[in-house]
């Protein structure tokens, strides 16, 4: 079979994405531009705003990146959602016009679907018990029968939304995760703080608001309160994580999302797959946050499986939970 | 007592390591240590492995009271994490569910539910409520044998989400038949509970899975 190539959009919520893979694994172009608010997190209307602005030029440079004309793209992908629906239906928008325009067929995909298939592309797991962490998600997943099973997630907010809170609120620049990340180095003492784990479901709300509250009491060192909240945070997800592993007994464990950049979560991760005899893989740093690559991908591989989108079905779905989605090509 | 050292390892959960030991007054005892974990800092790990030893000891007695079979507890080493704890002889519901025949599997669910029921009227949420956490013992009860996330509550929020851990375990590993457990399951609840109580739980665990971010809006279909 000839190769196929696929353009992928991604627009779930601040990035948004241009990325083009081939049926052979290769990715050709991975191009974004991410919208940062002037203050506070991610308003979904300015958001899209950005995207819609900054569409044309992103995909003029994942093009002329690729060194692909327009004529030669076989297949036009986007992510459907979970998302924040003004910025998911700027990119579908662009996706339908570009389907019609070049007649090619339309195939939209499910963003957590998407970060585990590019985590698993790029590590080359196979069968992976998959941690995926992110602003949005909080998700510990494993291929099972047809489908990602959710063995564990959050209760309320995603662990990436934490850690962005609570840099916010310290006045760490934007995005504020890998901020608290670097203070967390210099971490001298522990400070107790709320751990809620549930069965394999975790609950981040108790912890932000407590750490919220240590922070603005001015008693404590910000560097032992990020030490403190990222070690109480990548514990519960450990916990959950080991819980799974064992419970599935899958032979690898994937990291993969945004707070997949994080050393120290990867060092849990990896310990904890040394200790149940599982290989440790991490999605690399380019496909961690959200990109279009991941789109582009997984729009090939439900394409090359049969899957298509008419436009009239093409309508966005900020809540399409992973779990609805069937997985035909792990069969 | 003897160490741990006398005893043979049987299992490696993910928290606890399970020895068997030799009888000790013609009873076959199991010793549950909570290891230490090398990726928690050392603070955290032992807050944890100290609270949940104490913890779950205690709410394996109150459960008792309440008429929900558990393992009778010989001793608590605190220092070491440890519980000296009775070797229930059975089989896990989890490995035992895909030979049942329809009706038996029914019927399990709504002993499950009654089980379930007893715990929340008598103020515990049981914390992790899975299938591998119930043992068919050879006369015939079933008995809960892991309460390390057990606490002490009677709010609807919290029983709210032991009914929708117990949901969602179900959806993701007894996928073949989860809905229709689901509902013998409550039926048993329910008989407990009475049927104000459990509307109510149902709602609030409707209301968790709708909470989380990305829950599709359709979750009320089917099952529950």
């Amino acid at each position: 079979m000839d190769e196929v190539i696929c353009l992928g959009i991604e627009s779930t919520a601040d990035d948004l994405g241009v990325g083009i893979a081939t049926s052979e694994g290769a990715i050709l172009a991975n191009e974004k531009s991410t919208y940062t608010p002037e203050r506070g997190g991610i308003h979904p209307r300015e958001a899209a705003r950005h995207h819609s602005a900054q569409v044309g030029s992103v995909l003029d440079s994942a093009l002329a990146k690729a060194g692909v004309g327009p004529k030669e793209i076989d297949v036009i992908a986007f992510s459907q959602g979970p998302g924040m629906g003004p910025c998911l239906r700027t990119g579908a928008t662009v996706a339908r016009a570009l389907s019609i325009y070049l007649d090619v067929p339309l195939v939209g995909v499910n963003h957590a679907v998407a970060h585990i298939e590019i985590g698993r592309l790029a590590t080359g797991a196979e069968d992976p018990l998959t941690l995926f962490v992110s602003g949005g998600n909080t998700i510990v997943t494993g291929y099972e029968a047809g489908r990602y099973r959710i063995f564990g997630e959050t209760l309320d907010i995603a662990v990436g939304n934490c850690l962005d809170v609570f840099a916010r609120e310290a006045g760490f620049p934007y995005p504020g995760a890998p901020e608290v990340e670097r203070r967390a180095l210099k971490g001298e003492r522990f400070i107790p703080l709320p751990y809620v784990v549930k069965g394999m479901d975790l609950s981040f709300s108790g912890l932000l608001t407590s750490a919220l509250e240590k922070l603005r009491s001015g008693r404590y060192r910000v560097e032992d309160l990020c030490m403190s909240l990222q070690e109480v945070a990548f514990s519960m997800l450990g916990e959950v994580t080991e819980r799974a592993l064992a419970h599935t007994r899958k032979p690898e464990l994937l990291l993969t999302g945004g707070v997949a950049a994080n050393r120290r979560l990867q060092a849990v991760m990896r310990a904890i797959a040394e200790e149940h005899g599982a290989e440790s893989y991490v999605v690399p740093l380019e496909y961690a946050l959200d990109n279009g690559a991941m789109i582009a991908w997984t729009g090939l591989l439900a394409y090359l499986s049969g899957v298509r989108t008419p436009v009239e079905e093409s309508l966005i779905r900020p809540r399409w939970r992973l779990d609805e989605v069937e997985i035909p090509w792990l069969r | 007592m003897a160490s741990v050292g006398g005893g043979r390892l049987i299992a490696r959960g993910a928290e606890a390591e399970l020895y068997l030991q030799r009888p000790w007054l013609d009873r076959e005892v199991l010793v549950k240590r909570r290891v230490r974990k090398r990726y928690r800092v050392p603070e955290l790990d032992r807050r944890l492995r100290e609270y949940r030893t104490v913890r779950e000891a205690e709410i394996i007695h109150r459960a008792k009271e309440l008429g929900v079979p558990t393992p009778v507890i010989y001793l608590i080493d605190i220092p070491r994490t440890t519980v000296y704890m009775e070797y229930v002889r059975g089989r896990r519901l989890r490995e035992l569910l895909d030979e049942l025949p329809r009706e038996e599997r029914l019927d399990l669910f709504h002993r499950v539910g009654v089980l379930v029921g007893r715990l929340h009227r008598g103020g515990i949420i049981h914390g992790d409520l899975t299938t591998s956490n119930m043992i068919l013992t050879e006369d015939g009860r079933i008995c809960f044998v892991d309460f390390g996330l057990a606490e002490v509550s009677e709010e609807v929020e919290r029983r709210g989400v032991d009914l929708h851990l117990m949901r969602r375990m179900l959806i993701s590993t007894h996928y073949g038949y989860a809905a229709e457990c689901f509902q013998s399951f409550l039926q048993g609840y329910r008989e407990v509970m009475g049927d104000a109580a459990t509307e109510e739980v149902v709602r609030k665990m409707r209301e968790i899975e709708r909470r989380g971010r990305y829950v599709s809006e359709r979750v009320e279909d089917g099952d529950g």
